[in-house]
């Protein structure tokens, strides 16, 4: 193990890991925001209501994000009228598509966590806002929406983990993410098991991070006094 | 669009094979290193419980792409020296074998906590009692426990097994021709990013579709003589 070599490229790598972080960032963060939408409709009783994010969730979920990646930015070059309209400049650059791409794929994972929570929310406490006199909307937004963070807070957390593995897929778009950062300098220095094993260890530096960080959460949330039934 | 993809229609079939061999392989591998690991993290000796669980945190930290490229890019020194002990020089892992070897290990982490679930979730007197018939270890372990602990691992195998199918799409980086990577080369050539790559994405539906069904008679099959307690 050629330890100089890791010395000397640690702040390049560092630099790929902040870009990996902001695109994981944004990810999950607008991710979750489109999910809250999905996932309450993908509960709903109606199945006109459900078919929608259940076709959503089907497809983001049963094809590999690599796909999904390329078809935003490879795919959509192929239409004159996206070519032509005022959001190419956008969709021309490698960052903004993967954000794109990784908001819309975690967005579906993040809804199926959601119906999950939802669906986990005892009968008796809607049963009780809604004998309280609080219309529909109020108890999925003061009653159910809170109960479900909760519940659905450790799955969420698995969700953050995943986005940050996932997010290496970012440098076949040419981004110099964590990843990306490796392999360019792998190009340079000819020294793939050094580099790739920091690159490794900046990623398992992350999740420790992220891990204990929604360990903090969880007990800021008391999530583990919703727990009794 | 054209139905044969400007004649690449054949060569998408071709991918199509080529990762399902791949997703078939690496399943093997990773049960194996799955089992192994659980069998290692659940033994009551210390240094192999450490084994497994350095095992299954390490390879679970690191994404999967950069385990397909650290094992082609990174094994080459090495296969090279184990080429001039062996007398056979220019030996190197092929892209298939390094996407057999990345996909399975990976598999095998995330199986390793499946696994060691199940075989908690096995009841204690079960294994008591084959000892007090006199059963070997082995024997308990192949007879008994193995046997009830596929029915309770089964769902989640499938899952992992959903994203394996999934994560074959990575080999392609290292230019194994498999879908995706048919799937580029007929984009360079037509110039219909959007065609090829939707195609490739309803392909992948397909074999999700395909596998989701098979792990339900999997399933039912392992959950025969088992009700659902109401």
């Amino acid at each position: 193990m050629n330890w100089e070599v890791i010395i000397k490229w640690l702040p390049r790598l560092a630099q790929g890991a902040t870009l990996t972080l902001e695109l994981v960032a944004i990810a999950v963060i607008a991710g979750l925001i489109l999910a809250i939408p999905l996932g309450v409709a993908r509960s709903s009783r109606h199945w006109y209501v459900r078919a929608l994010p259940f076709g959503y969730i089907f497809f983001f979920r049963g094809t590999p994000l690599l796909v999904q990646l390329f078809l935003v930015y490879y795919g959509l070059a192929q239409f004159d009228v996206v070519r032509n309209s005022s959001l190419w400049p956008y969709l021309r650059d490698p960052f903004w598509c993967t954000v794109l791409t990784m908001t819309l794929h975690t967005a579906a994972y993040i809804a199926e966590i959601l119906r999950g929570a939802l669906q986990a929310i005892p009968k008796g406490e809607i049963e009780a806002a809604r004998a309280l006199g609080m219309s529909r909307g109020k108890t999925l937004l003061y009653i159910m929406l809170p109960r479900a963070a909760r519940i659905g807070l450790p799955a969420y957390s698995n969700e953050v983990i995943l986005m940050l593995k996932a997010s290496a897929l970012a440098s076949t778009v040419t981004l110099l993410e964590l990843t990306g950062m490796a392999r360019t300098i792998i190009a340079r220095t000819y020294l793939p098991v050094e580099i790739f094993f920091a690159a490794g260890v900046f990623y398992l530096l992350i999740s420790f991070v992220l891990v204990q960080g929604f360990k903090v959460l969880e007990r800021w949330l008391r999530v583990d006094a919703c727990q009794g039934r | 669009m054209n139905i044969d993809l400007h004649g690449f229609g054949p060569a998408m079939m071709a991918g199509t094979l080529m990762t399902v061999k791949l997703a078939l392989c690496a399943l093997l591998l990773g049960l194996v290193l799955g089992l192994l690991g659980a069998l290692a993290k659940t033994s009551p000796v210390k240094p192999l419980q450490w084994l497994g669980g350095t095992y299954s945190t390490l390879v679970r930290g690191v994404p999967e792409l950069l385990w397909v490229l650290l094992i082609y890019f990174g094994t080459v020194g090495l296969m090279n020296s184990l080429g001039e002990l062996l007398n056979m020089p220019g030996l190197e892992l092929s892209a298939f074998t390094a996407g057999v070897v990345a996909l399975g290990l990976c598999f095998g982490a995330y199986a390793t906590e499946v696994f060691r679930g199940a075989i908690l979730a096995i009841p204690k007197g079960h294994r008591e009692a084959g000892l007090a018939l006199g059963l070997s270890k082995g024997r308990i372990l192949s007879r008994i426990i193995l046997p009830q602990m596929w029915r309770i691992a089964l769902p989640g195998l499938g899952n992992l097994f959903m994203i394996l199918m999934k994560d074959t799409a990575l080999v392609s980086v290292i230019g194994l021709e498999e879908i995706m990577r048919h799937a580029q080369i007929g984009v360079t050539v037509t110039k219909e990013p959007f065609t090829f790559y939707a195609v490739a994405a309803c392909i992948y539906l397909g074999l999700t579709v395909i596998a989701m069904t098979g792990m339900h008679f999997l399933e039912k099959r392992a959950a025969r003589g088992f009700m659902r307690a109401e």
